[in-house]
């Protein structure tokens, strides 16, 4: 279980990102956090990673989450990362070994066995020997989450990772993280496309710098706290099954 | 005159000297220089290269081997200008110029004061025929470290150039990190202030890393090769530096951005030649 509590964070130039939110999210859920621009969804995450100053706890399964980051596997908004960087793609899901590795081990036969199969189950095992730079912008998504996949990592942070990308990638993804979550794993998920939810989550956050709602999907997706983030009259049609 | 230098080479034991020093300062340098670049430090590079003069007279004057002084006013630079870019709203390119021009100013003045014992124009523009035997092993030592810490901490290296993000979330210490491949860059800078001087380390950080950059696609590759192409360019500045009584310094970095100019055109995957050729085929 992941506990949340109380969590504020104030950037440098005191805007207030995110306010006194407390939410805690079941082992083994699949979960999306919501909200319109600015809302705090991305400091949600960044926050109860403790990579921007923060206020409040937050833990996993009674222990604070600084002493077990290495069971976390984190996938920021891919506009970040240097596609020009001499990497390749294998070598990009290789990463995801590290965390378990320590200091200084380097991985071996066992951790590249781990990114080949990773690399399968996304369906680009031929590109693994392409530089990152080659592919479109599905494919390295795809790649990253094979490298979540090759971590291992029992909290899985991914934040907005289907914007921009083809529907075959997001398939791809929604298959692997619904596997995930079988095996137990806690996923949460920034997202801002409302049509799926119905059909993606196991559950919803929904944030407006304060946590305006939490919990099943149909309970959180009530026109009125729709309207209490989004206005009136604002969409409505969750997707479900 | 390729044998002369050869025949000489073997008689004599400051050439001997310049050789090992040239070699050890290219494959630093050009180790250090692929993560610079990839990080997009290289002006940071700059700046601590010329900022290290203080150290170095400060050193001369009270009679303490240059190398610790010029270590800690590297280290102060790469400080200040960290502090300056978080607790101000100055620009973090700003920062850079201000804080190491004012240290470069003020080793300027200091190497003055100190006159009886350094030449100004052999620090700023390097000689390497006049290496002591000190220096020599000042620069094994340095050329010792930074393999054993690349090849150590190579996987922490990577991942955070690549993905700091990654990185710092699964608990590494990024910013400690930073501060270490800085200390690293300020050995290697005092190692090649003999070679190629304060004003033109800059050059053999980065024209040797950005070559291997156009010619490769992983990461180990790139060191490989920079470190290569970094001992070729010493070693052909050596040799006319030698030969022709030209500054060493000034020859490497003409050298080194020689062969950046031929990986800019002919590099297979990147290379304007080979882009303008495909191009008129379509």
């Amino acid at each position: 279980m992941l506990e949340i509590k109380n969590l504020s964070v104030t950037y440098q130039n005191n805007v207030k990102a995110l306010e006194d939110v407390t939410v805690t999210v079941p082992s083994g859920k699949l979960v999306g956090i919501i909200g319109p621009n600015g809302a705090g969804k991305s400091t949600l995450l960044k926050g109860a990673l403790g990579m921007v100053d923060k206020s409040g706890s937050v833990s996993f399964n009674g222990q604070p989450i600084d002493k077990i980051q290495h069971e976390v596997a984190y996938v920021e908004q891919k506009g970040n990362l240097d596609m020009d960087f001499p990497i390749t793609v294998l070598q990009t899901v290789l990463l995801g070994t590290y965390p378990k590795l320590g200091w200084i081990k380097r991985p071996g036969k066992k951790e590249k066995e781990a990114a080949k199969e990773a690399l399968e189950r996304v369906g680009m095992e031929e590109f693994g020997s392409r530089q990152i730079s080659e592919l479109s912008g599905g494919q390295f998504q795809r790649v990253l989450l094979a490298r979540t996949l090759a971590q291992d990592a029992k909290l899985i942070f991914l934040d907005e990772p289907f914007s921009g990308i083809d529907i075959k990638s997001e398939g791809i993804i929604m298959e692997q993280l619904f596997d995930l979550r079988d095996q137990g794993k806690t996923i949460l998920i920034v997202h801002h496309d409302l049509t799926k939810v119905g059909q993606y989550f196991d559950g919803l956050i929904l944030l407006n710098q304060k946590l305006i709602a939490s919990g099943k999907v149909e309970d959180v997706m009530t026109d009125d706290n729709l309207a209490k983030v989004f206005g009136e009259g604002a969409f409505t049609d969750i997707g479900g099954n | 005159m390729l044998g002369q230098f050869i025949s000489d080479l073997m008689n004599y034991g400051f050439l001997q000297n310049a050789l090992i020093t040239s070699i050890i300062v290219g494959v630093t340098s050009g180790i250090i220089g692929s993560f610079i670049t990839l990080k997009g430090m290289s002006l940071i590079g700059d700046a601590i290269s010329h900022a290290v003069l203080p150290g170095v007279a400060i050193s001369y004057m009270i009679g303490i081997n240059f190398f610790s002084g010029a270590v800690v006013a590297g280290l102060l630079t790469a400080l200040g200008i960290n502090y300056l870019d978080q607790n101000s709203r100055i620009k973090s390119d700003s920062a850079i110029g201000i804080v190491f021009s004012a240290f470069f100013a003020l080793g300027v003045i200091l190497i003055q004061k100190a006159q009886s014992a350094i030449d100004l124009t052999s620090i700023l523009f390097g000689n390497v025929l006049t290496v002591s035997d000190a220096n020599r092993h000042i620069t094994m030592f340095v050329g010792a470290t930074v393999i054993l810490v690349v090849v150590l901490f190579y996987k922490e290296l990577l991942i955070t150039t690549f993905d700091p993000t990654m990185a710092k979330a699964y608990g590494l210490p990024v910013k400690m990190i930073n501060y270490g491949i800085m200390i690293l860059l300020t050995l290697v800078s005092v190692a090649s202030l003999q070679t190629v001087g304060v004003i033109l380390v800059v050059s053999l950080l980065i024209t040797p890393a950005s070559t291997a950059y156009l010619l490769t696609s992983s990461l180990s590759k790139m060191i490989g090769l920079s470190a290569l192409l970094g001992a070729v360019a010493a070693v052909i500045g050596l040799y006319f530096s030698f030969t022709y009584n030209l500054p060493s310094g000034a020859i490497i970095v003409l050298a080194a951005s020689a062969m950046f100019v031929l990986a800019f055109l002919f590099s297979p995957k990147q290379g304007l030649v080979w882009q303008k050729i495909k191009y008129n085929h379509k």
